[in-house]
């Protein structure tokens, strides 16, 4: 865990934004950093827990692999389905061209 | 505010046995609805003709001679990040502003079976991420105890909704502390399930190990009905335990004799004098009733903040890519898919939605996920491991529900820690999967709610329901302010 300050840089944030596909501007960046740092420094109390040997908890119950019986069911109107989107045609969700672009 | 309401059980009691009609019951909450939900906007949508046409539909089954079910007639509002088939669910997002869900949550299609008349969707912190129900896209929901304060959050809007008496019983998501909190500041009843007793199908998640959809009520006893229609094995929720219904009204008049409940000496300091004095007298009122009061200690409880500021963003960042413009809501148009997909997201969500997707892309991203992300849940099984211990020693605990009664508008927006801390004592048991309520137990600062948690272990719903009656029993009035700027 990085413990120099600052926890996190602005490069670092301006990386995270494009994984999740967010657009910042310089301020909202700078606004961003200052925000996660803080919260980085607050969580960091966790930072002297000696955790070796512990096992993860994922979800609280004790399920695991829950399998439906393999039967043909009921499932959603296909054409109330695409309504809802913003573009559909043909029976099919409509996109802008994903390959062949520019960069 | 109104001081003459009627519970959820008396009405569904006056429906089925043809005393009054549902008609009627619709009518005086759709009247209060119009006459103050302008102010405190409670709603993202009220579905009055909806429910006009449901009501009909009731008290013709009751003129038939048939039983509309345990909830006939009862109006019922719901968090609008809960599918209604047709109607318009948005999370309080723009990015969902238009849609229409195709389908029907768990929970919808077992109230409305139930007799239950859906009255509106309710306003809620965008995505359920805050603590006060100022983040939504479409304006702030207000306290109907003090319009100038909030109403908590999360599901701010539901519990302003039975505050207001615009319904008898509403329902919200608790992720954090989302029910809680917010009945603690409205004053009125608010249960967090065991994880895995009500199925989250149609739930637009947030924390899909986290997430638990349960009830509000002005009175335990209507908030027992409600979790017992909701709750059950659903086989469309990998995650829904296999167990029948919930048990819980049976037991409300069990009292408390004999049992333990437990105060956790080590409990993380923050509430506030007065709220700690209302949890002293809920020991001694409890204490009273027979119940013995034991020391116990949850050492891990105070990492709960850090785990769970880890993983439920980690988890959004992670359901939440969904909304990329393609399949459901806005889409900004652009030149290439990805393009759009920034453009649309960037658009659609909100600050504190792109703050939490972004410190969860963070806690998940290569490099950092053993950091923070796997230490968080290694964090998260030993505060389930001290809440285990706990229970050997106690049948329930007892804890402050909020830190706060409810605080002023714009008092907590600018900083998003200082809003996080409103959640130090509900979250845990969110982690753990475990059952809480929080039980209106007299007034603080101000003369407005405290409320009191009472939590249990997993399953022991029934257990915390037993004890939260007895809390409302001994409890002193809820409301003693000027009610100033209040509905009425």
């Amino acid at each position: 865990m990085p413990d120099e300050s600052p926890r996190i840089t602005v490069d670092e944030v301006s990386k995270v934004a494009t994984l999740a596909r967010l657009i910042l501007t310089d301020e909202e960046l700078s606004t961003a950093t200052a925000e996660l740092s803080a919260m980085l420094d607050h969580f960091a109390d966790i930072d002297g827990l000696d955790l070796d040997g512990i096992e993860p908890m994922m979800q609280p119950t004790p399920l695991a692999n829950v399998m439906r019986d393999d039967v043909v069911g009921v499932t959603l109107n296909r054409e109330e389905v695409l309504s809802q989107a913003p573009l559909a045609e043909d029976g099919r969700f409509r996109v802008p061209p994903i390959v062949g672009i520019e960069e | 505010m109104n001081n003459n309401r009627t519970s959820a059980v008396d009405i569904a009691q006056n429906v089925r046995n043809n005393v009054k009609t549902a008609a009627d019951f619709i009518e005086e909450h759709l009247a209060r609805i119009a006459e103050h939900d302008g102010e405190i906007h409670a709603f993202n949508l009220v579905l009055a003709k909806e429910a006009r046409a449901r009501a009909a539909e009731i008290d013709e089954m009751v003129a038939a001679g048939r039983d509309p079910g345990p909830l006939a007639g009862v109006p019922v509002a719901l968090k609008d990040n809960m599918c209604t088939q047709g109607i318009p669910t948005t999370c309080s997002s723009n990015i969902l502003a238009d849609w229409r869900p195709p389908y029907d949550a768990t929970v919808v299609t077992r109230l409305r079976e139930a007799g239950a008349i859906f009255v509106g969707k309710t306003n809620l912190d965008e995505f359920a991420m805050g603590s006060s129900t100022e983040n939504s896209a479409f304006g702030p929901t207000k306290n109907p105890l003090d319009t100038t304060r909030v109403p908590g959050g999360s599901s701010g809007g539901s519990a302003a909704a039975v505050a207001a008496d615009f319904a008898p019983i509403s329902f919200g998501s608790d992720t954090g502390g989302s029910i809680r909190q917010p009945a603690a500041l409205c004053g009125v009843v608010g249960v967090k399930p065991t994880y895995g007793a009500v199925s989250r199908l149609g739930l637009i998640a947030f924390g899909s190990s986290l997430d638990q959809i349960g009830p509000f009520a002005h009175t335990v006893a209507d908030a027992a009905i409600g979790l017992e229609t909701i709750s059950g094995h659903d086989p469309g929720d990998s995650t829904s335990i296999q167990e029948g219904p919930l048990d819980l009204s049976r037991k409300l008049e069990l009292g408390v004799a004999g049992l333990r409940i437990g105060r956790i000496t080590d409990l993380p300091a923050g509430a506030s004098p007065d709220v700690e004095q209302r949890t002293e007298e809920a020991f001694d009122a409890l204490r009273a009733a027979g119940a013995e009061i034991v020391d116990v200690k949850v050492p891990a409880f105070s990492y709960g903040l850090t785990a769970y500021y880890l993983i439920a963003p980690a988890e959004a960042s992670s359901n939440l890519a969904r909304f990329d413009g393609v399949r459901f809501g806005m889409r900004t148009a652009s030149t290439d898919t990805n393009r759009m997909y920034m453009a649309t997201r960037t658009e659609g969500f909100g600050d504190e939605v792109k703050r939490r997707i972004m410190l969860g892309t963070y806690a998940l991203s290569a490099g950092y996920y053993d950091a923070y992300y796997g230490r968080a849940q290694k964090v998260r099984r030993l505060i389930a491991n001290d809440f285990s211990a706990a229970y050997e020693k106690a049948d329930v605990l007892l804890t402050p529900a909020s830190p706060t009664v409810a605080f002023e508008m714009g008092d907590k927006a600018s900083d998003p820690l200082t809003m996080y801390l409103c959640d130090t004592y509900t979250i845990p048991s969110n982690l753990t999967g475990h059952p809480g309520m929080s039980v209106p137990f007299g007034t603080g600062d101000h003369g407005l709610p405290v409320g009191v948690q009472v939590l249990a272990p997993a399953l022991k719903d029934d257990v915390m329901f037993q004890v939260g009656a007895a809390l409302e029993r001994s409890a002193p009035q809820r409301f003693t302010g000027s009610g100033e700027g209040g509905a009425s």
